[in-house]
């Protein structure tokens, strides 16, 4: 991208209400949306508020809409943008706005204090270590590099657009369900909080979760349909629980 | 926080900010799946044309009660009533079409296309209300698994049909139905075992999936073909329709089937 003038539809306002006002900057080679608004905050409104920390997409503050689509501002590079109508920056839609392009995400912290901590078996050794496998590890490490942008809860329609805030938790949450839930160590059982509190069917497997994110983790394929289907062996499997009683019952049997 | 306090003026039947073409993918789902299905409902009532010599249409396979000599229990069962009209399609596609419809792949895929449960991401719904997969209907969603396991028997019988597919009149030969019926089975087995829940079945509800060897290894197995399932779901979808359509024509005498051996 050589110099030139973008031009730009920044939403304003704060939870009364707001609209989009237009500005205008010069941008250069390699320059970011969030670059663009640190320019547009700098030259032309001094009161537009955006949080923002990293600028390297691993803090996940910086969360917005872009010409209709969740994005990390400093993760979306101008060049890849088409120019030929203003670009439009908008806050998250899920959660309720403070003022521009804020929004409050307390909610989640909130929901994250719902789910069922970490709770291991005993240790494997005398000396209090436990022993797991690699590849153990590798299926739940993928949902821990979720950096918390909440663009994958922002995108979900159903707390997008159906509001069942208090009915779902949302796909980050489910994947930080997987990550407890399918850890090695972990002993713990979320499936009927999933079930009921947690609202792991209100998902409709749209993947625009996975569509959306940022470190690329497979959100749907690899933490929500698992979660369901580990649900439907607990409630809707007749033949899984009486698969599930007759091997309990022979290892029992087999052990002295 | 509240319900209440989070909520956002509800937005238009396709009301979005997006500039792309955002209907493009679920108008093409919905072409795709609506073209499948008013051709395969043709042909599985058609009754007749679904075999040619060794070959038969995996609509029709496997064929229980039926009049060609690839019936497996003889012509049609006189207990079946006059008034209902007879396809040995009919008794057995219910298995592989509940196999398609329950499929994770392609709930996300008809609830946008064809119920607009949201029409595309970011775009506005024409409902404002929603139950999701929790309540009924959409609970039964839930019986995936068991019709995977009925899958998994079709993909042997359409693979034995493979088998017959070799043996003419004149003995072995491969002709080209027999390597459409062989693509056939290829591309239905990439399908159905990289299916979401075999995948769980196979090892994936395992915390410790490494602790059986076998069991991970098909799990590793299973993901790898689960990556690319839309891909496989397409596939599949097309060549099982285009197989019948081979088998149809071949014995309508609209097309030669070509002998490379």
């Amino acid at each position: 991208m050589s110099d030139q003038t973008v031009h730009f539809k920044i939403w304003r306002g704060d939870a009364k209400g707001g609209g989009f006002r237009d500005y205008s900057t010069e941008c250069t080679e390699g320059m970011v949306v969030l670059d663009a608004v640190h320019d547009v905050q700098r030259e032309q409104a001094v009161d537009l508020a955006c949080r923002w920390n990293c600028k390297a997409g691993k803090c996940g503050s910086c969360s917005a809409e872009i010409n209709g689509l969740p994005k990390l501002m400093c993760m979306a590079r101008l060049s890849e943008l088409p120019t030929e109508k203003p670009i439009t920056i908008e806050p998250i839609k899920a959660f309720p706005i403070v003022k521009d392009l804020i929004t409050d995400v307390s909610w989640n912290f909130e929901v994250k204090k719902r789910i069922k901590k970490f709770k291991p078996r005993p240790p494997d050794a005398p000396d209090g270590t436990w022993r797991m496998q690699q590849e153990d590890i590798d299926r739940v490490q993928e949902f821990r590099k979720c950096i918390e942008c909440f663009l994958c809860q922002d995108v979900c329609h159903v707390l997008r657009d159906h509001h069942l805030h208090d009915r779902f938790i949302g796909p980050r949450f489910l994947i930080y369900a997987a990550a407890l839930e399918m850890h090695p160590l972990d002993v713990e059982d979320r499936t009927d909080e999933l079930r009921n509190a947690h609202g792991i069917g209100y998902c409709n497997i749209t993947k625009c979760c996975t569509k959306v994110c940022p470190e690329n983790i497979q959100i749907t394929d690899n933490g929500i349909i698992p979660l369901k289907e580990r649900v439907v062996d607990k409630f809707y499997d007749p033949l899984g629980w009486i698969w599930r009683a007759w091997k309990k019952k022979s290892d029992r049997t087999r052990k002295p | 926080m509240s319900h209440a306090e989070i909520a956002a003026p509800p937005r238009a039947f396709g009301q979005t900010m997006r500039r792309d073409v955002w209907w493009l993918q679920p108008a093409l789902v919905f072409c795709g799946l609506s073209i499948f299905i008013v051709y395969s409902t043709w042909a599985a009532f058609q009754g007749a044309n679904y075999f040619f010599g060794n070959y038969v249409s995996p609509f029709y396979s496997p064929e229980l009660f039926g009049s060609s000599p690839h019936s497996w229990f003889g012509p049609k069962p006189g207990w079946w009533p006059n008034w209902l009209l007879f396809s040995p399609a009919l008794l057995i596609l219910w298995a592989p079409g509940g196999f398609r419809l329950t499929c994770y792949y392609y709930r996300g895929a008809y609830y946008k296309a064809f119920w607009a449960d949201p029409p595309a991401c970011t775009v506005g719904e024409p409902r404002s209300t929603y139950w999701g997969e929790r309540s009924f209907p959409l609970i039964m969603q839930n019986v995936h698994r068991y019709f995977l396991y009925i899958a998994l028997i079709f993909i042997g019988i359409l693979a034995y049909d493979v088998w017959k597919a070799l043996w003419f009149a004149n003995g072995f030969g491969i002709g080209v139905g027999t390597i459409v019926l062989a693509i056939n089975v290829v591309l239905l087995g990439g399908y159905t075992f990289g299916c979401h829940s075999l995948r769980h079945l196979i090892g994936g509800f395992r915390d410790n999936l490494a602790r059986s060897t076998t069991s991970f290894a098909c799990y590793r197995c299973v993901s790898c073909l689960n990556k690319r399932h839309m891909l496989w779901a397409w596939m599949s979808l097309f060549w099982v329709g285009f197989s019948d359509l081979y088998v149809r024509l071949c014995s309508l005498g609209v097309w030669h089937d070509f002998r490379i051996i």
